[in-house]
């Protein structure tokens, strides 16, 4: 039996804070107050490292370090932990972690959930924990029995010395366990060896999430608190000219106007009465530079673009010469809208900015970020801001940014209390960071037999990563070309390059961020080519995949599981496509139908997925199907369209999403993988719904669309 | 001026604007937050609270309307939280974010209450008025079916110690 054996180097995840006498729970890693921790409420509970507290009882508190926004980290992070640990998984609860250096992201160095990352960047560290405090706990046994503690092993929540049959649960050893020092390596599994990675456990999170008593940032309450909702200038850029307060503040419960960065702030005892009083505000905006920006001028700005040459992405040989020689050209223009991420849970947070710090209660992917905000407007360290993660009513990357927190904390400083700033919908869906519109021509030969020469891909939007990190280098954003500088399909000539169009539309990262427009664009464009080459569209994509076998294997996978081959009853249409977005690999089968009025109905969506080695197939079947619907509402449903510089869309009657009586059935299939460490499920369902949906309509009436979203007037 | 009406079986007196949305004297006054704020026009289903056992959107209902009627939010349907809909729900693992879901439920529960063997269609048309932008509804429609199995396998003991407090609210109980 392998094993392997990993040097511990993260200190940080693993030294270990005393508890018990010494009263010392929270250590020096974790900074501040920190009431939301079970261990601070009782001394009794000993923290073996940053994640794992144990309770005489033997209650184990694993502590989550990353936001659960519905994608399933409050499970399966402490899967990762339990299934080294050896507890028993009943005991097992968890919690979310602090603010706090402990718990930063290892790649991203900070604490951020985003980029479907969570399981590949935790593989390791929480296995480790996991690891570490059992070896701690054996350690503790074994010193207390006078016995070697080679001779001890774990098990179901105990230590047990076979020699002397002698017994100890967790929970009697994690006081003297915690002042053990860590071992200095320790062996993982192989997953051979796995018990609990690999099966289907049931979520952490449902009970609290069926009987109301899960706590999102919108539920939290705190004495003496405000509740204030923001009043912002529609147009992208503006700002406050002059404003009459009058009428506002004579509507019952408004406490105070006045204004902040971002606009307007009604503070009010409830969330209504901010809303009646911002409703009665008198404001004149300046709306700046962009107040005659409108989606077709933004594209005409693309488009305009593109007749030159942009900044190369990918380049191999010389498409353009091979191009000029081929047989056969094939020539298309794509679009995407732009896309509002629309979570459930409206934008919001809590903050309690003080003198001696602040405080903030925050349904955030970005708790550093949050931090970092936070004590810049309160003006203190960011150590001295303690962040409480609640749960993300949705995320889908939204919640990376931290605009919603900015405005809590200058509204809090205001008051001098705390204060929960709530969005409506309009305002949800009118000032968010935007999945970008983009532009992109392809070209592709084929040479007399069909065989494809050369593809080119010229894509022109504005740069997410400008929006994020306020510039980009040379021009280039890889999110702008992903899956096409890095499409898997093999042509001898390739070249895709990039326009960056810097435009006053806020972009952020939007699930799947740049697949889930350029994976519609690549796959239907290659559907356009294999039917030029005379191709069945899943034999034409087997042909350019000989060298990428995981999309090879998902793509063989999901035609088998769907019945490629076979025919359909009459008036269903199939359509395919297949999409790596963060290393997981992701193919797709819809069938559709189309009524007289050309509306499409999906019937079935058969999914093939490899991320590796599972940790959750049930998790994962959910994320799947999540991401399927996610991306079936950009397919058929909403867009953002701009109009005189603002958001034209505002509540879920114009920004339409999928509902229940459209929802097709959804098969997952999980490839049997063992690569390590895993990839991410939370994003990369999203990306080949639309190409395979837009495939079937071609088949379904032999018309190429290539914008989405999809309107039956486009078949017209 | 003072409202009354009942929430959860036990009488409230709230003195607010008569205009305002009863979603927000549920959350705000009385701070029973299980009950989401999605949209605030009737467009997603997040808020629904059953008035008088019948499903409602609570967001665009004024308080003064529901003068002295029952309300019954996500905290009251049951009384130990084991509702067929909400046992159905755990056992098939429904809620991902879990924000829409006290919505998804009351509906579920309104649905079942008034037809307790719904069809595929049956279910979408009741439900298809409540979003998931998690893309729950699989697992949802899949929920409803078996909550109303567990419905008919219980059927005589479902009427019990709680549904004096929340007529026609409880599985199998009437209008």
């Amino acid at each position: 039996m392998s094993v392997i054996s990993t040097k511990i180097d993260r200190r940080r995840f693993l030294k270990t804070s005393l508890a018990g006498a010494t009263g010392l729970i929270v250590g020096f890693y974790l900074p501040g107050r920190h009431e939301v921790l079970d261990a601070k409420a009782d001394p009794a509970i000993a923290e073996l490292n940053a994640f794992i507290h144990i309770s005489p009882g033997n209650r184990i508190t694993i502590l989550v370090s990353k936001s659960e926004m519905g994608q399933g980290v409050s499970t399966s992070l402490p899967m990762l932990v339990a299934e080294e640990l050896e507890c028993d998984w009943r005991t097992i609860h968890f919690e979310f972690a602090p603010a706090a250096p402990a718990y930063f992201d290892p790649a991203f160095h900070r604490q951020l959930t985003g980029g479907s990352t969570s399981i590949h960047d935790c593989w390791e560290p929480l296995r480790e924990a996991g690891a570490t405090a059992r070896e701690m706990l054996i350690a503790a046994a074994a010193q207390k029995w006078g016995v070697n503690a080679r001779d001890c092993h774990a098990e179901h929540g105990e230590v047990v010395h076979p020699g002397t049959r002698q017994r100890a649960s967790y929970g009697s050893l994690a006081e003297a366990a915690a002042k053990i020092p860590p071992p200095a390596s320790v062996k993982l599994k192989n997953y051979t060896e796995f018990t609990i990675i690999g099966k289907p456990f049931k979520r952490l999170d449902v009970q609290e999430k069926v009987d109301g008593r899960a706590r999102f940032g919108i539920d939290v309450r705190r004495s003496g608190m405000y509740h204030a909702v923001v009043l912002r200038c529609p147009v992208f850029g503006g700002k406050v000219a002059s404003f009459d307060a009058t009428k506002a503040k004579a509507v019952r419960g408004v406490k105070e106007v006045f204004e902040i960065s971002s606009g307007i702030a009604v503070v009010a005892d409830n969330t209504w009465n901010a809303m009646e009083g911002r409703r009665a505000l008198e404001v004149k905006w300046d709306e700046g530079s962009s107040a005659d920006v409108t989606s077709d001028s933004i594209f005409e700005q693309f488009s305009k673009a593109l007749e030159k040459p942009g900044v190369p992405a990918k380049k191999v040989g010389d498409a353009a010469s091979a191009l000029s020689t081929a047989a056969t050209k094939v020539e298309a223009e794509y679009r995407a809208p732009y896309e509002a991420h629309a979570a459930m849970e409206p934008m919001n947070c809590t903050a309690d900015i003080r003198e001696d710090g602040a405080e903030l209660w925050v349904p955030t992917q970005a708790q550093t970020s949050s931090q970092q905000v936070a004590a810049k407007i309160a003006g203190v360290k960011p150590e001295q801001v303690t962040v409480h993660t609640t749960f993300l009513g949705g995320g889908f990357g939204r919640r990376s940014e931290t605009d919603f927190v900015a405005e809590a904390c200058e509204i809090s400083k205001a008051m001098k209390a705390p204060v929960q700033v709530t969005w409506s919908r309009d305002d949800d869906t009118r000032h968010d960071f935007y999945r970008p519109a983009s532009l992109a021509r392809f070209s592709a030969g084929l040479d007399a037999e069909g065989n494809p020469t050369s593809f080119a891909a010229h894509v022109a939007c504005d740069s997410v990563l400008r929006w994020v990190f306020g510039s980009v280098r040379n021009g280039m954003d890889g999110t702008s070309v992903d899956a096409l500088a890095n499409s898997p399909y093999d042509f001898p000539n390739i070249l895709v390059d990039y326009q960056l169009i810097p435009g006053p539309i806020p972009l952020g990262f939007w699930r799947s961020v740049g697949c889930s427009q350029n994976g519609f664009f690549r796959e239907c464009f290659i559907d356009e080519l294999a039917v030029k080459a005379g191709k069945d569209p899943y034999e034409f994509r087997r042909g350019l995949l000989a060298h990428s076998p995981h999309n090879l294997g998902v793509l063989d996978l999901v035609a088998e599981k769907a019945g490629w081959s076979k025919p359909l009853p009459h008036g269903r249409y199939r359509g395919i496509a297949v999409v790596e977005a963060f290393h997981t690999y992701v193919a797709e089968v819809v069938e559709i139908s189309l009524d007289k009025r050309k509306n499409v109905r999906v019937h079935r969506v058969v999914v093939a997925v490899d991320l590796g080695q599972p940790v959750n197939p049930a998790i994962i079947e959910q994320q799947v199907c999540s991401g399927v619907v996610y991306g079936l509402s950009q397919t058929l449903k909403g867009e953002i369209t701009i109009d005189k510089g603002r958001v034209v869309q505002g509540n879920f009657d114009t920004f339409k999403v999928l509902r229940m009586n459209e929802m097709p059935q959804i098969e997952v299939h999980i490839a049997d993988s063992h690569r390590t460490p895993p990839t991410g499920m939370g994003e990369p369902g999203v990306p080949p719904i639309a190409p395979a949906v837009f495939n079937a309509i071609y088949a379904a009436t032999g018309k190429r669309l290539r914008k989405i979203p999809y309107r039956p007037e486009d078949l017209a | 001026m003072a409202i009354r009406f009942t929430l959860n079986g036990k009488p409230h007196v709230v003195d607010v604007n008569p205009d305002m949305p009863l979603l927000w004297v549920i959350r705000d006054t009385l701070n029973m937050t299980g009950t989401k704020f999605g949209c605030g026009e009737a467009l997603c289903g997040a808020c629904t609270v059953h008035i008088n056992g019948e499903a409602r959107r609570s967001c665009i209902t004024p308080v003064s309307s529901v003068e002295g009627k029952a309300i019954t939010t996500i905290e009251g349907l049951s009384p130990d939280h084991n509702h067929p809909v909400q046992r159905a729900w755990v056992e098939i693992d429904v809620p991902q974010c879990g924000y829409c879901q006290s919505g998804q439920i009351m509906s579920a529960a309104a649905l079942l209450a008034r037809n307790p063997h719904p069809t595929d269609v049956e279910i979408e048309d009741a439900m298809a008025g409540n979003i998931c932008r998690c893309g729950t509804y699989q697992q949802i429609k899949a929920a409803i079916l078996r909550a109303a199995s567990m419905q008919r396998e219980t059927a005589p003991s479902t009427s019990g110690e709680f549904d004096h407090l929340q007529p026609g609210v409880l599985a199998g109980g009437a209008e």
